[in-house]
């Protein structure tokens, strides 16, 4: 069924692709982000009612039996999920979308054309591949499935160029005769491409990847355009793949890192300075009932949120708490590090969840000056983002990562589960500073009795 | 379409691709990485093609496999960005009163908020 001419299906995904951009730029703001995103998803419609008037389609009914189990999974995921575990869903949906743009050019494959076609195919295929490995690996990493140290193994470098040399000889194979065979066996090198690529990565530095990946998917749909001579895929492609590059390098710079750094610097061995002879020194700890008088008679409380209080869910008793030491006429604020939590920007919706007024929330550049008026710096579940060592110590692996200065405050309370060190695996010096106190527990145990605490004052 | 006009389309989409995203702040760097991650869920147009052109059952079935990844990846992700947003919305000040109210009653364990308010 064939009921637009040409010219309007051209012109319609003209409309969707101008949607798209629309929906990126309104994201970049947050006044315009909501409506951008809905802008996103109106086009996204236009687009899959163009392509059913616009192109003969068989197995109409099966095709729309299978959009709707898609919807029917996506829909209540989506809209269950904990904040905490979005990272892991954002990735999930990349990886599916990835493996999608992968299947769609193998289908295309016995459907002939020129070794443009066959290039473009394959390009799709290998990268589509990547990206749904990867992303599977990242979404193990962040429900800590699989460890998330880096994982290596004794000629990992070799294994990786093996199959980096295989898969572009499969491709090259693909592009000359079409073989069905060799490209199955893209498909396999491309999966293991994208498992050996994320393996290495350390934890903390899954997001970058995730938007890495994004990036990648966004170029095997530009790709999977060209297969198919659709316009509207090249566009929408390209743009996230553009945008998701420099996403993946503003993100990066934020942490301190470059992205080779990031992707490759397992492989160059990694440093381990900073966790020599530090462990055995000793450590105030204190009750929560010491904790809520330091909070309580403070002027001001500068409360810097990591990703142990979102594991702990305790965003929602810091809140209170937050509340309660502003009602006794304490002056607090929160500290958001740039890549608190798991994503950067993670902690900020965290906290709105949380009903955080906005006006609280403080970024690394506002608030840094600030900390030398601070009576209290109460960290929570954060570790590495306020660790000196970033500063002072240039053999350490977040040494050049932008810190929030906790060190300047009068004192230091760490919230913490164990002395165990933060996700970077590196020790942090002030704990053991003499006007720093800690507090062991879970977050939100620790902030409930904190809280019980500065009520009875 | 000949390779030329293609290469035209592809430069003109990186540069918009490069610049409206050049300037964002750190704030909505995930919903923006959501969101992006959404807009490539649109190799759903794709999939729905090679799915109207499957003539052999297996190769449909492949094809319908990659509908329902994509419609995942699409539907999936504009909701998710959806949910993030919505927590940055204009209703902030009536929600931070409301906190204000609800810590007075401190009775009420925290942690049951967010599902509690989530309707469809």
């Amino acid at each position: 069924m064939s009921i637009l001419a040409p010219g309007w299906t051209a012109l319609l995904y003209l409309v969707a692709a101008v949607c798209f951009i629309l929906a990126l730029k309104g994201l970049s703001s947050p006044r315009t982000a909501r409506r951008g995103n809905a802008i996103g998803a109106a086009g996204a419609v236009v687009a899959v009612l163009t392509v059913f008037l616009s192109a003969r389609l068989d197995n109409v009914p099966l095709i729309l039996a299978a959009i709707t189990v898609g919807t029917a999974l996506a829909v209540p995921v989506a809209r269950r999920v904990q904040m905490t575990q979005m990272p892991q869903l954002v990735a999930l949906f990349n990886g599916v979308g990835g493996g999608a743009a992968a299947l769609v050019a193998v289908l295309e494959l016995g459907h002939g054309g020129d070794s443009w076609v066959r290039l473009a195919i394959a390009f799709t295929m290998l990268v589509g591949a990547v990206s749904f490995a990867g992303s599977a690996v990242t979404v193990g990493k962040l429900q800590e499935l699989i460890s998330t140290r880096p994982l290596l193994f004794p000629g990992m470098p070799a294994v990786m160029l093996l199959v980096l040399a295989g898969a572009l000889t499969a491709g090259g194979v693909v592009v000359l005769t079409g073989s069905p065979g060799w490209a199955g066996g893209l498909l396999v090198l491309g999966l293991a491409a994208g498992l050996l690529l994320v393996l290495p990565v350390g934890g903390a530095d899954v997001p970058i990847v995730i938007s890495l990946l994004n990036a990648f998917t966004g170029l095997a749909v530009a790709a999977s355009g060209i297969v198919l001579g659709n316009v509207l895929l090249l566009v929408a492609g390209t743009l996230v793949g553009a945008s998701g590059t420099i996403l993946t390098k503003v993100m990066a710079s934020a942490m301190g890192r470059g992205v080779a750094g990031i992707m490759f610097g397992a492989f160059r061995g990694g440093s381990t300075a900073g966790s020599t002879t530090l462990s055995d020194r000793p450590v105030r700890s204190a009750s929560a009932e010491d904790v809520a008088v330091q909070l309580g008679y403070a002027q001001r409380v500068v409360i810097v949120p990591g990703y142990g209080l979102a594991v702990a869910q305790g965003q929602h008793t810091v809140a209170e708490l937050a509340t309660a030491l502003t009602a006794r006429g304490v002056d607090v604020v929160f500290a958001i590090h740039p890549v608190a939590g798991r994503m950067p920007g993670h902690m900020n919706v965290l906290l709105a969840e949380a009903n955080v007024p906005y006006e609280l929330l403080r970024e690394l550049d506002e608030v840094n000056p600030e900390f030398a008026s601070t009576d209290v710096a109460l960290v929570v579940g954060a570790n590495d983002v306020v660790n000196p060592a970033a500063k002072s110590s240039p053999g350490s692996p977040i040494y050049g990562m932008p810190i929030l200065e906790v060190v300047q405050a009068q004192q230091v309370v760490f919230l913490k589960r164990s002395m165990r060190p933060g996700f970077a695996g590196i020790e942090n010096d002030l704990l053991h500073d003499p006007r720093t106190t800690l507090l062991f527990g879970d977050a939100k145990d620790s902030l409930s009795k904190v809280l019980g605490a500065v009520k009875i004052l | 379409m000949d390779t030329v006009t293609l290469l035209t389309v592809v430069v003109l989409a990186v540069f918009v691709g490069f610049e409206v995203v050049s300037k964002v702040t750190s704030k909505l760097h995930t919903p923006l990485m959501s969101g992006a991650n959404a807009i490539h869920g649109i190799i759903l147009v794709g999939a729905v093609i090679v799915a109207g052109q499957a003539v052999e059952p297996w190769l449909l079935a492949v094809a319908l496999l990659a509908v329902v990844l994509a419609t995942v990846n699409l539907v999936g992700g504009f909701v998710v960005t959806d949910r993030m947003l919505e927590m940055f919305g204009p209703r902030k000040a009536a929600r931070a009163a409301a906190s204000t109210d609800s810590a007075i009653d401190s009775a009420t364990p925290a942690g049951t908020g967010p599902e509690g308010g989530e309707r469809p």
